[in-house]
């Protein structure tokens, strides 16, 4: 059985970041596997720009993004397989994998990182009452029709939840020469961001219908028409207050989801982001075994996946390397009062190298309010941020130093000035 | 009076953007800029795709390699429809040249090596 230092699953932003910083830290025996023909994950399809803003402070597509690291990872001449899709994961680090030219085959690893990515989730379109005819699918997977394929989905379109993607989809397929109706978000507010808001709808005069939602589907084979209404704060329809729409498509945007089938077949706990419970160095509770990117939590910035992958890459070096110190003492990390999770969950501050960057996202859009961190009941800090909200992931970087205790209960929470 | 809602950073101020160019709502200097601009003359980067003929792909996605103006956008959108290239190309190849007499260039945002 062939044996690698390190395996990293996945070749989106995450795992190339990865594979990179544990090269550049002295790691040379790594293997790459990816279930794509292609390196470059979910960017590829991400053909709108502005990314890149952190990591290269210029506004680049999706796939010149990913084309960066590719190239970096290419010129390294790091192993890696495509078309190649990891099946299991063992407890002693084997890793069976299948693709046309080994068939069913195993490697081992010293160290893993687990960089697979996210789905969509589908869970809005299960609810809602009325038929299942044919024409509604996620706004990914429109995405990837439209902007890979080259292949329009419908004409006349309505896009339920106002994430990103289906913000981004709604101007897309606008200057492909389809209607987009409209958009309908369950909750006040929407979870997309203001520039998507704003360039996406506002630029088309596409209207956005907050507290709505899809109330029913009409449509033998193909979808023909839909119901949105009106949603009280029970989240409840008002009578009263539907509207139809005649539509061949139904896109989803209602949100995504961790995928994480391989680590979670090994038993391993989920923590409530869908991705497993890491420390300050990317760790999972399995020794040796390191996640990052979306399979750990969604991100919406593709340049702070690229930094995770990046601290997850080191660690597993770290680990390799034997640096890491390990002792009983650990800090558990979690989100108080209007935060909806924390990560790393845990922190061995022994372990520590300088800092560790803590992330986490508040529960609802806030203003003027302070981020404060306490280790068991005392504040170590606090940041004063005049704007919250969820659908922007929050950083706050806390120092070796400033960490008061090895052990007990780290809280993050919101606080009023 | 145009309103617009400034995109510079997550707070999204609501701006009132008068006929002398008088930005009122922002919250800071740089929604000031963001409002003057999207007032006299909004402009957007583009993306899109162009046919390839390629052994691995279909599609090759492109940029503008400036903003263009906001009106501007669905012809420069039509205009590509017609454009077709062949593998292989680089990142920041130009596959059409002042487009439309605008001068900006559309160019490639992937490598197809065949
Ligand atoms: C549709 C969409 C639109 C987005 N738009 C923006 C945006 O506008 N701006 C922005 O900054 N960010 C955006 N993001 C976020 C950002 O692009 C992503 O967070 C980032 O690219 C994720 O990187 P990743 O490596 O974690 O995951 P991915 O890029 O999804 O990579 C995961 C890889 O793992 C592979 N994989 C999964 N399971 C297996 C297996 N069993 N075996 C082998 N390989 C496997 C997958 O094929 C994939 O290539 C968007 C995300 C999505 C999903
Ligand atoms: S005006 Fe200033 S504070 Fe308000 S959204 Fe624009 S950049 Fe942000």
């Amino acid at each position: 059985m062939k044996e690698y230092d390190l395996v990293v699953v996945g070749g989106g932003s995450a795992g190339l970041a990865a594979s990179i910083a544990a090269y550049e830290d002295g790691v040379k025996s790594i293997l790459l596997l990816e279930k794509e023909k292609f390196l470059g994950g979910i960017l590829l399809q991400c053909i709108h720009n502005g990314f890149g803003l952190h990591e290269f402070n210029e506004q680049l597509a999706g796939p010149e993004y990913a084309q960066r690291f590719v190239d970096k990872f290419m010129s390294y001449g790091i192993e890696y397989k495509v078309d190649t899709m990891v099946l299991g994961i063992n407890e002693d680090k084997s890793i069976i994998y299948s693709n046309k030219e080994d068939g069913y085959s195993i490697v081992k690893a010293k160290a893993i990182i687990m960089s697979t990515g996210c789905s969509e989730r589908t869970r809005g379109a299960i609810a809602i009452p009325g038929s299942r005819p044919s024409g509604i699918l996620t706004a990914g997977l429109a995405q990837r029709y439209l902007n890979i394929d080259g292949y329009l989905v419908g004409k006349r379109v309505f896009i339920l939840g106002s994430g990103d993607i289906g913000l981004i989809m709604a101007r897309r397929m606008t200057l492909e020469g389809a209607k987009v109706l409209g958009v309908a978000e369950l909750m006040p507010y929407s979870n997309g961001l203001n520039r998507n808001i704003v360039q996406c709808l506002h630029d088309f005069d596409i209207p956005l219908y907050l507290s709505h939602t899809v109330s029913n589907i009409i449509g033998k084979d193909h979808l023909e028409k839909i119901v949105v209404s009106k949603v009280d704060d029970k989240m409840n329809f008002i009578e009263g207050s539907e509207m139809e729409f005649e539509v061949d498509t139904l896109l989803l945007s209602v949100g995504l989801l961790p995928s994480n089938v391989l680590l979670e077949d090994m038993g391993m706990e989920m923590s409530s982001t869908r991705g497993p419970k890491v420390n300050e160095m990317m760790e999972t509770c399995k020794e040796g075994i390191f996640a990052c990117g979306n399979s750990l939590h969604v991100h919406d910035l593709v340049d702070f996946v690229t930094k995770e992958g990046r601290e997850a890459g080191k660690g597993a070096s770290r680990y390799l390397k034997g640096l890491v110190t390990r002792n009983e003492e650990c800090l558990e990390c979690v989100a108080g009062d209007g935060i909806s999770y924390v990560i790393p969950q845990y922190v061995h501050v022994s372990n520590v190298d300088d800092n560790v960057e803590f992330k986490f996202r508040v529960r609802s859009p806030m203003e003027n309010k302070k981020i404060v961190i306490k280790i068991n009941d005392q504040v170590i800090k606090s940041v004063v941020k005049l704007h919250l909200l969820p659908a922007e992931m929050e950083t706050v970087v806390v120092k070796k130093g400033e960490f008061t205790s090895n052990n007990g209960k780290l809280v993050i929470e919101v606080e009023e000035r | 009076m145009k309103e617009f809602i400034c995109i510079v950073c997550p707070r999204g101020c609501h701006l009132k953007v008068d006929d002398d160019g008088n930005v009122t709502g922002n919250s800071c200097i740089r929604g000031e800029k963001y409002g003057k601009q999207e007032a006299i003359d909004p402009r957007r980067t583009l993306t899109s795709t162009v046919k390839i003929k390629s052994e691995l792909v279909r599609r090759l996605p492109v940029v503008s390699s400036e903003e263009i103006p906001k009106d501007k956008v669905k012809e420069v959108v039509r205009c590509l429809d017609s454009v077709e290239v062949s593998a292989p190309i680089k990142v920041k190849d130009v596959i059409v040249k002042n487009v439309m007499g605008l001068g900006v260039d559309i160019v490639a945002t992937r490598t197809i090596e065949k």
